[in-house]
């Protein structure tokens, strides 16, 4: 099955025609989504300007990740399956969105930005953890990591627009 | 002069009627509003959950309140911006929309209750403050600003 079959059975199964029509649950996924938007990133902006040294100086950095990593955590579960509801809401339209794409794009290099952190510089924190301004690769992943962020949640709030969507012939081919 | 008149003087404005016409203005500042949100989000939970106990823990409450504070100021003067902009190019549909004068009055409180209660709470010595108080004060604030940034989301619904 391609991916674009998945999409056209999950948009055909009566979860996703309900919350396709629904008046209230709809705008309610969408409100979740973006105000988990400041539980996950507005925490998340934190700890990468923390990593540049930017902000936060006086708090050890494993301390801002042992002690707000949680509520990130939570945020982003949260986000993960509003969004992955919303996508359900319209497969089909959602998968030829091409700021969609560039979304999960970017949703992955983030991931493998966190990935990159966790095994290389991050293990060597106790070395760095007091200083204000903290070594270049803990500096870079915090910027990668919020730039990254900045482009997925753009695109995020650009995928409602629909100035290249393909043309429903297209997508009924 | 009446509200309506000064909202559909701002709508018929350069700004208003510019943005309107543009096709990518009007996402491109809602964008710029959006991560303005993240921001303001950020400082003001970090402080709030602190102020809860919750976080980076109640004895961190001042050291964030100073840390966060150009970063709140900052997001906060991108939103106003931002929004107003947003405000401009439909003034007159948001005259009759009950989420934004519910946002707008909702954002006045939160502001009034930052800048005089919660900043005395937070900046005050913790030993000096009961933590029942304390986490009043972390929740009153939580809940206004959610109802901001709540009706806020809502204005786009109609």
């Amino acid at each position: 099955m391609s991916p674009l079959e998945v999409c056209r059975w999950l948009e055909s199964t009566p979860g996703s025609v309900a919350l396709h029509e629904s008046i209230w649950v709809y705008p309610i996924v969408e409100s979740v989504h973006v105000l988990a938007l400041s539980l996950f990133l507005g925490l998340a902006v934190l700890l990468d300007l923390r990593l540049m040294g930017a902000s936060l100086s006086t708090t050890p950095v494993s301390q801002v990740i042992r002690r707000l990593g949680p509520w990130m955590v939570a945020g982003f579960v949260i986000m993960v399956v509003s969004g992955a509801l919303l996508f359900y809401a319209a497969p089909v339209r959602t998968y030829f969105n091409i700021f969609f794409r560039l979304k999960m794009t970017f949703l992955l290099m983030a991931g493998l930005n966190v990935g990159v952190f966790q095994f290389t510089i991050s293990r060597t924190v106790r070395q760095w953890d007091l200083d204000i301004r903290p070594p270049i690769r803990a500096r870079l992943a915090g910027g990668v990591s919020l730039a990254l962020w900045a482009a997925i949640a753009v695109c995020g709030r650009m995928i409602a627009y629909n100035w290249f969507d393909k043309a429903p012939a297209v997508i009924a081919r | 002069m009446s509200v309506l008149t000064l909202f559909t003087w701002f709508q018929n404005s350069w700004i208003g009627e510019g943005i309107r016409e543009s096709r990518w203005l009007f996402p491109a500042i809602e964008s710029v509003h959006l991560l303005g949100l993240a921001v303001i989000g950020g400082s003001v939970l970090a402080v709030n959950l602190s102020l809860l106990g919750l976080g980076l823990g109640r004895r961190s409450a001042a050291r964030l309140w100073h840390d966060c504070w150009p970063w709140f100021i900052g997001s906060l003067t991108t939103m106003l911006a931002s929004g107003f902009l947003l405000f401009t190019s439909e003034a007159v549909k948001l005259y009759y929309h009950e989420a934004f004068w519910v946002k707008m009055s909702a954002l006045l409180l939160s502001l009034i209750f930052t800048a005089t209660v919660e900043r005395r709470t937070a900046l005050a010595d913790p030993d000096q403050v009961t933590p029942l108080r304390s986490r009043t004060v972390g929740l009153v604030s939580l809940l206004l600003w959610f109802l901001v940034g709540a009706a806020g989301r809502w204005i786009g619904f109609s």
